[in-house]
């Protein structure tokens, strides 16, 4: 990036309140790891260039342009969770962005309002906010959040009195009576945004943004088919990196870039190009989401003679499997069918949850994976529980699995990169 | 065919050394801050007085958490499979294997072949491993290698609650101040470590055979305690357990050489 451009972005960054000195630390410190993570592979896609820019400019030109529609009187919605529907953000001319959740930072001064023992993505969202490191924070509008697990339902009550905060309620069960709840919410949260941007939500309008958002789902779910082939055409990390960016990129530019990836990686199935030597292990990483920059389990088992194939999380298929129904109905009909769909993931919030258990199934067949690494966020009560049933299952069908607990932090490196080797070692014997 | 496995762990070097399939010799030191230096002492004490040299070793296998640092091992296998491997040496109907190290704990089963079909590890947290005894055997002001001995003799388990070796330090201090019999409160800090063990062990399911390795197998009172709870015999054997993860990587390099 040039001198010129950078200070350029220090000033505008500067001007939403961002803590410059401390934000310059923290970019200073991710060049480094995305180099070694990223840029020091081999065998990537050609087409990756796309997504490594867009990702050194995570604060810089992505804030400009967001900024940029704000001048325009345009109106920025942040969220953390998938349950929060992107389509009526931009069916009333709003952009929706994924809230910086990622990294082990702000913890002393999360701590202040947190307890210890609480999941590393909520501790480090509040530390983002309260060290003024997120400019995503700084340019929200609004911040959207839902009561998925115990940590963040009470969190918000924290949030609320930092940031304009709009909570949505996601019942805990499905069925008939969550699914008029669910709507309602949608309802709710449509007239919340109608009221933030002045803008009112037609249905031709809704329509239009339905199938802006299925078109990324679309080509996220057709890159992420090429991984079943053996060599994958992409690394994991790299598949990884671009889902991830799907939470902060502009639609357009995405689908863009993701389609030069997807030709790409098409004609590489063609020609039998893979990122890793077929005759590495495939491997699925279920659990925990894994929000940005947190690559430290694709980044171990990459490094010691792994393949990802497969992420089943929220950043991962979960983010891309189902799209929105499209249809001309009326503005009702179709934020039922948009609260429906939303409703179908399979978050571990949910009791039961056999949906869940019996997409993990179908995955590891489809991607032929060799085992899978469960990844719980310490913490996470609902992920962490619900490993006992994706355990017993997966065993069912003969996939082994290990189960890892992990934060943010790089203190266990050590002993988790021990049971990943070890764990890889074990599956290619029977490989 | 002279091979060789080299065990950095967390506390303690190891070092075996096999010719055509036998224990030739053998070394445990204790760690430097330097992963290399701790393995190049524990190949001097090893081929101390020995015919061999170096020169003479065909291959050397590294393994423990040290594995990468070892300058003269040409290849590393991770601790797990290696304990499986020396476990399954010992007692080819081993089917469980329990290792104790210095800072970690873990259960792995092995199949027929002694090849890992499963395992369990402790996550971030030494509870209920070697450092766990160490820093109890300090406060009690015994020898760690006595206290599976001396704990024999408890007539009651004093229950220690606290998990972490910070925490159970200060119960313990307070448990001498109520003057608890330090003999019975031995016994309840193997008593905790067994514990440990045992929740992993039914975790991964319990199938006999059953060996133990480590240092912490040296430990009687923890052994006969993981006995106790799981009903079944852990047998003993001639070498020394805290070889198991050294004996393990010469074997694997016993086996790359087509041994």
């Amino acid at each position: 990036m040039a001198e010129k451009e950078f200070e350029g972005h220090n000033h505008m960054l500067k001007n939403l309140g961002i803590d410059i000195g401390a934000h310059d630390q923290l970019m200073q410190g991710l060049q480094p790891m995305f180099r070694e993570v990223f840029l020091s592979q081999k065998n990537r896609p050609k087409a990756m260039s796309y997504f490594d820019f867009r990702m050194s400019e995570i604060h810089g030109c992505r804030i400009r342009e967001l900024s940029e529609h704000k001048e325009k009187g345009g109106k920025v919605i942040g969220a953390f969770c998938l349950y929060v529907p992107e389509e009526i953000v931009l069916a009333a001319g709003g952009m929706m962005v994924g809230l910086c959740a990622g990294a082990d930072i702000g913890g002393p001064e999360a701590e202040q309002y947190l307890p210890r023992n609480i999941c590393p993505l909520i501790r480090s969202s509040l530390g983002m906010k309260l060290s003024r490191l997120c400019p995503y924070f700084e340019l929200a509008d609004l911040v959207v959040g839902e009561t998925t697990c115990d940590g963040k339902k009470k969190a918000w009550e924290i949030f609320q009195d930092l940031i304009p905060l709009h909570v949505m309620h996601l019942p805990a069960m499905k069925g008939t009576k969550a699914q008029e709840l669910w709507l309602e919410e949608m309802i709710k949260f449509k007239e919340k945004v109608e009221e933030i941007t002045g803008n009112e939500i037609d249905a031709a309008g809704l329509k239009e943004a339905i199938a802006r958002v299925n078109r990324r789902r679309a080509i996220l779910k057709r890159l992420n088919e090429t991984r079943k082939i053996s060599p994958t055409p992409i690394s994991g990390k790299d598949a990884l990196l671009v889902t991830q960016l799907g939470f902060s990129d502009d639609i357009e530019q995405f689908l863009e870039g993701a389609e030069t990836l997807r030709q790409e990686l098409e004609q590489r199935v063609r020609n039998s190009q893979g990122a890793i030597d077929a005759a590495m292990p495939r491997l699925m990483v279920s659990g925990c989401p894994m929000v940005l920059p947190n690559w430290k389990i694709h980044h171990i088992v990459e490094t010691n003679g792994g393949a990802v194939v497969c992420e089943e999380a929220c950043t991962g298929q979960r983010y891309f499997r189902d799209p929105v129904e499209e249809s001309d109905g009326k503005l009702d009909n179709q934020l039922r069918v948009l609260s429906d769909r939303y409703l179908k993931l399979d978050c571990a919030c949910f009791t039961p949850n056999d949906d869940r258990i019996n997409n993990i199934i179908d995955l590891a067949q489809q991607y032929r994976v060799d085992g899978v690494i469960y990844n719980i966020l310490q913490f996470c009560t609902t992920y962490a529980v619900e490993f006992y049933r994706v355990e017993k299952a997966l065993k069912g069908i003969g996939v082994p699995v290990l189960r890892v607990e992990t934060d943010y932090s790089q203190e266990d490196i050590g002993p988790l990169t021990n049971r990943l080797e070890a764990f890889l070692e074990m599956i290619r014997k029977t490989h | 065919m002279l091979v060789a496995g080299c065990d950095v762990g967390s506390t303690s070097g190891k070092v075996v050394i096999l010719q055509d399939g036998k224990i030739v010799a053998h070394s445990i030191v204790p760690n430097d801050p330097l992963s290399d230096v701790t393995a190049k002492n524990a190949m001097e004490k090893a081929l101390k007085g020995k015919n061999v040299t170096m020169n003479d070793i065909n291959l050397t296998i590294g393994t423990g958490y040290g594995r990468v640092d070892i300058p003269f091992a040409k290849k590393i296998v991770t601790e797990i499979a290696c304990h499986g491997k020396g476990a399954f040496w010992n007692n080819n109907k081993a089917r469980t294997v329990i290792d104790i190290g210095g800072q970690d704990a873990k259960v792995i089963k092995i199949d027929k072949h002694g090849v890992v079909k499963d395992f369990v590890l402790n996550d971030k947290c030494a509870a209920g491993t070697g450092k766990f005894l160490e820093t109890m055997a300090r406060i009690l002001d015994v020898k760690l290698e006595e206290m599976g001995k001396i704990s024999l003799k408890a007539k009651e388990i004093v229950e220690i609650s606290s998990q972490c070796s910070v925490f159970a330090e200060s119960e313990v201090i307070s448990l001498i101040a109520e003057k608890k019999d330090p003999i019975d409160i031995l016994a309840g800090i193997n008593h905790s470590v067994a514990n440990r063990l045992v929740s992993m062990l039914y975790r991964i399911g319990i199938e006999e055979d059953v060996v133990i390795s480590g240092g912490v197998a040296k430990n009687i009172g923890v052994v006969k305690m993981i006995e106790d709870k799981i009903k079944t015999k852990i047998p003993t054997y001639t070498t020394d357990p805290q070889l198991f993860g050294a004996l393990g990587a010469a074997l694997f390099a016993q086996q790359e050489l087509g041994g």
